[in-house]
């Protein structure tokens, strides 16, 4: 199986591309066609995944495999240089998986203007970005596939959204295009600063910022902070979220809320902290405070909002401040966490605007006050919500439990670092965090219960009390079931992430000690 | 089985999964798939148990334990046997280089609960039959108990605190869904939502706690805690930080002051819910706890030295809250519920004045009394026109014999009455309590005594005694729900002489009360006096309370009180508002937080966050404008008269270019990208 080993990560970049290409060449009114295509592009990439898993090396989760590494554009030297570890497995193939979901789940209802040709088109082409960064070893590679998903995204929003599309769509491509400006500021920092100038992300992390003086590293991360923590989003670079989740078709929320949001805290992982470790010492207690205060902001902010999806776009806020908190002790515990978080949010958040869209489509609304009985009219979807509402809000034996307890658990004792907050006193600080988050585990509970005893418990107002309401349809079924499969499995056996992720996560928190 | 428990939770987790699966096909029979296996856990925790004490006797050198134990033969066996628990566990996650487990660890606390929590569950799931017929939710409802089973008995088992915390919140869900299974009523999803924030709200403690003591310890596991909080190293500051977590974990669950409120309400669900998991079961899961981690809290609270703890103020307390508030109530299950409040109160009491065996011994026996009260209390309303309300009730003991007697039964022992399995335990408590030098607790035990002798007259006699004063014609429920009352009349009444200390039976000691890793507790002789005296108190109680009841049936002596005293009107009020807790949490704390705090953080993120986003971007827009108009259009204009024209052309291209369509930024961002890559490859390939 050497050529798989030698090309899965090519294919699995670019097979969506060819599915692109050749939804590009049918005519738009063979709608049936289309949607094959692209649905088998998916599922072929989808494949390679599955194939992936299966020789994956767990045993040595921590190194790179199916490594490529080809010259590419030698002036500045960017090497068309790819491999996966156990961080990036997981993110992978939720990516892959999430993006098989979206094109069933869109089978027979695309939205407003229809068009499922330029629809498809895009999702695949989020594909190619999504996947691509995941797997990216090389900072210009990776930059080029990171900006990649910004215009699809963009598009979706814009073209099949909400009334308010145009002003959602410009407010996220402006902000993120912004962040991503800086953070190639930076790469080109680091490329000229470090001791020998390359782009490769594993020679860099080697170095570990050798070369580069202390204040100069904390400005160059200063500019991968921006980057990623508006991509992430941390509080207070958040606010384009809520309006581009408010606006975008439910596939674009989707995808936006289980991958996209990834990119930033996986940039994090993956280049800012292994490459410039001593900026991140002193950056962290800052990241760990912004990322509480996200937690607690973002809940605060659902306990005020009455349109459903706008609700569980704020939760994301709150639910990637743990990711955060995480990642910001930079230790294994931390770390670990923050991979699991990022999987189990992207599954659970990811089914929360599924089931909101499903709403939408069946009521015309996803104004709370006007919903209501749920459980009585269309049980099967109630009783889907009410599970992932469990799951959201961190429910043990469901997936959401292992990204945040971890996370909370690893605020107790962090890697050592820079003089920070609170007369430098980490251990402190990072203890007040710790209550902070937990507090905010109830909070969770607060307003997931709330949306919940709004949308489903009660009895059906007199508005929709005639309408004829579908529960779940067949698309629907065949999208979800494989995800509340996994949330589900995920919670009750974690192992099968942390042995993935453990490995490779215990690369990075070696570096700070951990 | 001691090696194989992992069965017991495993049964009914799979009858859940089954009856979620297929009971909607299977219709009134999937109830019975049910409880055939929690039958099935119920006689495997009793292989357990007796298991169990073999290994003890084989350890301790008694034989023929059993035997010796259905004999009435004394054992005194002084020697001090360590009898290690059995212990099972596989990966279950990892970090580092550490990996965590997930599995059983099996004493004598272990197979104790689980034959409680299987026995409880199996009655109350036969009894739920009769109770639930025709209920539209019918298989949902025995999904929700056999979750449930297996949650609850997932805790009993957990080999470390990860899995305990995994269990305690599992249970937690199937009590919000329990409580709220009748969620067409908005007063029914309401308590299941405050029922679950309120136990979320102790549980920051107790997260906390299980982190607190991971970091000290170094391991989540039960056994590893309790050696090294046993040990002589151990670090004290620390553990009382972990054992003051876990208190407020403990509050929120086993509904102690101040976190009790949600328990009351939690009556909106089912009666037979209540019985199973408001009473014998979900709630004793933090009593369990502090049993379980022990030590901890031993050596935290400082136990052995006597003097007033966390702990056991807490339980104190409640014990005199909860049962002053069983006195206003109207609604029979909310007498019960107050009650079950102010029992749990004896319970952590216990373990906080170093009475470990007697909390334990009070938990095993409650549980059995507690669910036959609220059994009953179920049956009573089938009966009498679907009420609780004891303002229409009355004169059921002639129409409802079996469920009067195994009431009165029930009663008798919750009041402490010798020689049912109340006496026993609640005596043990006392005589320790002072045995340990915790005399001011001993005395608020016996105002607890008092208290609850006479609530338990007063809701006896307006429930059985008197004329009936509901509608309907009572009448005497069936076979499946009164077969079940029976059994637990049977051990309300028997269960206590398993640690009858008097006749030489001190089983709880010698079988239950852990060898390893367990600090040194006394253990009170019997003593005389003080049972007398208890048990003198309830007899005074409960001839104060009936002759006042039956003098006051049509009037009562209170309300003419209340009208007369303003100070007896004020107190009266504060109990009927329960003491006004339920006003703080709900309308100021959390009506605060979902109002006011809430609204005003929304605000800020869309005016002041998104107003500087906003503006910038506006600005940006002014500053392109101005510098387009002045800059470009004036001085360049101005100053270069050729380029004047050009300047003019290109300008006018921007503007198209700006006129908001970001499409066309992109296109041409990404076509200049396009392009540079393009030109770079193709440089780099030349």
């Amino acid at each position: 199986m050497q050529w798989f080993d030698d090309s899965a990560l090519t294919l699995a970049a670019f097979i969506p591309l060819v599915g692109l290409a050749l939804v590009l060449l049918i005519p738009g009114a063979k709608e049936q066609a289309i949607k094959v295509t692209a649905l088998v592009a998916s599922v072929a990439a989808a494949l390679v995944g599955v194939g992936i898993l299966a020789d994956f090396d767990y045993s040595h989760a921590g190194r790179l495999q199916f490594t490529i590494d080809k010259p590419w554009i030698s002036v500045i030297k960017a090497r068309y240089h790819m491999g996966i570890d156990g961080i990036a497995l997981p993110l992978l193939i939720l990516s892959m998986l999430m993006v098989v979901a979206c094109v069933i789940y869109s089978w027979n209802h695309f939205p407003e203007p229809h068009s499922p040709k330029g629809f498809l088109a895009l999702i695949l082409l989020l594909e190619v970005g999504m996947n691509g960064t995941f797997i990216a070893q090389d900072l210009i590679l990776f930059f080029v596939f990171f900006e990649l998903v910004l215009l699809p995204m963009f598009f979706m929003i814009g073209v099949w959204g909400g009334p308010n599309r145009q002003y959602a769509a410009i407010k996220f491509f402006l902000f993120t295009l912004f962040g991503s400006a800086l953070m190639l500021v930076s790469f080109l920092a680091i490329f000229f600063l470090s001791k020998h100038q390359t782009f490769q992300m594993n020679e860099l992390a080697q170095l570990g910022g050798a070369g580069i003086a202390h204040g100069t590293q904390v400005l160059v991360f200063g500019g991968l902070f921006l980057g990623f923590a508006i991509k992430v989003p941390m509080f207070p670079f958040h606010t384009w979220l809520p309006d581009a989740h408010t606006e975008a078709p439910t596939v674009g929320s989707v995808l936006l809320a289980a991958i996209l949001l990834k990119l930033g805290t996986y940039g994090f992982i993956r280049i800012a902290l292994p490459i410039l470790p001593s900026a991140a010492r002193t950056w962290a207690p800052y990241i760990g405070l912004l990322a509480v205060i996200g937690i607690i902001y973002g809940a605060l902010c659902c306990l005020a909002q009455r349109d459903m999806k706008r609700l569980i776009a704020f939760s994301s806020v709150a639910h990637m401040g743990f990711v955060m908190l995480g990642i910001a002790t930079l230790t294994s515990f931390g770390l670990n966490a923050a991979v699991f978080g990022m999987v189990a949010h992207g599954l659970i958040t990811g089914m929360l605007f599924f089931i909101a869209g499903s709403v939408q489509e069946r009521y015309g609304t996803r104004e709370m006050r006007r919903l209501g009985g749920m459980l009585t009219q269309i049980p099967r979807l109630g009783w889907i919500l009410g599970f992932c509402v469990m799951a959201s809000l961190g429910l043990p034996g469901l997936a959401g439990f292992w990204g945040e307890f971890p996370a909370i658990l690893s605020a107790y004792s962090p890697a050592r670092l820079a003089p920070g907050l609170l007369n430098g006193d980490h251990l402190l600080t990072f203890r007040i965090f710790m209550v902070v988050a937990a507090i905010g585990t109830v909070l969770a509970a607060g307003y997931l219960l709330s949306m919940y005893q709004r949308v489903a418990f009660g009895s059906v107002g007199a508005e929709f009390e005639s309408a004829h309401v579908h529960d779940v349809h067949v698309p629907e079924w065949v999208a979800w079931t494989p995800l509340l499969l996994l949330i589900t499995a995920l919670g009750v056996y974690p192992n099968l992430l942390f042995h993935m992720s453990n490995g490779a996560v215990t690369n990075v928190s070696r570096i700070f000690g951990g | 089985m001691l090696q194989n428990a992992w069965l017991v939770p495993s049964l009914p987790a799979a009858a859940f999964l089954v009856i979620l699966l297929f009971g909607k096909r299977a219709g009134k029979s999937a109830a019975w798939w049910g409880i055939t296996a929690v039958a099935a856990s119920f006689v495997a925790s009793c292989v357990a148990a007796v298991q169990w004490v073999q290994r003890v006797d084989d350890a301790t050198g008694t034989s023929n334990g059993l035997a010796a134990f259905t004999k009435g033969v004394v054992t005194t066996n002084d020697v001090h046997h360590v009898v290690k628990p059995v212990t099972e566990s596989v990966t279950w996650w990892q970090n580092g280089a550490v990996k965590f487990g997930v599995g059983t660890y099996v004493d004598g606390l272990t197979v104790l609960m689980l034959v409680v929590v299987t026995l409880v569950s199996l009655l109350v799931q036969i009894y739920s039959v009769a109770y639930m017929r025709g209920d539209r939710r019918f298989t949902w409802y025995f999904a929700a108990l056999s979750l449930f089973t297996a949650s609850m008995l997932t805790l009993v088992v957990a080999e470390n605190t990860i899995q305990l915390l995994v269990g305690w919140e599992l249970v937690g869900l199937c009590s919000f869904m329990l409580i709220g299974h009748w969620w067409e009523e908005p007063e029914n999803s309401r308590a299941a939502i405050k029922a679950f924030l309120t136990t979320r709200t102790g549980d920051i403690g107790l997260m906390i706690g299980i982190i607190v003591l991971f970091f000290t310890v170094g391991s989540f596991g039960v056994g590893a805690t309790n050696l090294y909080a046993t040990g002589a190293g151990a670090h004290h500051d620390l553990l009382l930080a972990a054992a003051v977590c876990l208190m407020v974990g403990i509050i929120g669950k086993s509904g102690q002051f101040p976190l009790h409120t949600w328990l009351p309400d939690a009556m909106a669900g089912p009666t037979p819910v209540s019985a199973l998991i408001h009473a014998a079961t979900m709630v004793v899961a933090g009593v369990f706890l502090g049993a379980r981690l022990y030590p901890v809290f031993f050596n935290g609270f400082s136990i052995a030295s006597g003097g007033v703890n966390f702990m056991a103020l807490i339980g104190g307390v409640t014990i005199v809250i909860g049962a002053v508030l069983a006195f206003v109530q109207h609604d029979i299950k909310k007498v019960l519920a107050y009650s079950t409040i102010s029992q749990l109160g004896y319970m952590v009491m216990a373990l906080g004045v170093g009475a470990w065996s007697a909390a334990v011994f009070h938990l095993f026996t409650h549980a059995f009394f507690k669910a036959l009260l609220f059994l009953g209390a179920g049956s009573v309303s089938h009966s009498a026109g679907h009420t609780f309300d004891m303002r229409e009730m009355g004169g059921l003991r002639k129409p409802m014999p079996i469920t009067f007697w195994t009431f009165l039964i029930g009663s008798a022992a919750l009041a402490g009455i010798f020689p049912l399995a109340g006496f026993w335990s609640k005596d043990e408590i006392l005589v320790n309590a002072g045995a340990n030098g915790f005399d001011a607790f001993l005395i608020v035990g016996l105002i607890g005594a008092f208290l609850t002798a006479a609530y338990m007259t007063r809701a006896v006699w307006l429930t059985f005694f008197g004329e009936f004063r509901g509608h309907g014609h009572p009448h005497e429920s069936e076979r499946l729900i009164t077969g079940p009352l029976v059994v637990l009349g049977a051990l309300s009444v028997g269960a206590g002489v398993i640690n009858a200390a008097p006749l030489g039976l001190e089983k709880i000691k010698d079988w239950i009360e852990p060898t390893f890793a367990f600090p040194v507790v006394g253990h009170a002789a019997f003593d005389y006096p003080k049972a007398v005296l208890s048990v003198g108190i309830a007899v005074v109680a409960i001839g104060v309370a009936a002759y006042y009841w039956y003098r006051n049936a049509e009037r009562p002596l209170l309300s003419g009180l209340t009208q007369r005293s303003p100070l007896a009107r004020a107190g009266y009020r504060f109990l009927v508002n329960k003491y006004y807790l339920d006003d703080l949490y709900e309308k100021v704390i959390v009506g605060g937080i979902q109002g006011a705090v809430a609204r005003a953080t929304y605000w800020f993120d869309q005016h002041v966050i998104d107003g500087v986003v906003n503006g910038l971007g506006r600005g940006t827009t002014q500053l392109a404008h101005y510098t387009y108009d002045i800059v470009d259009q004036r001085l360049v204009d101005g100053a270069v008269n050729e380029l004047a024209h050009e300047a003019d052309q290109a300008g006018a291209e921007l503007r198209r270019v700006q006129s908001g369509r970001v499409q066309r930024y992109a296109l041409l961002l990404f076509g200049g990208v396009g392009i540079l890559s393009l030109a770079l490859f193709l440089t780099n390939t030349i």
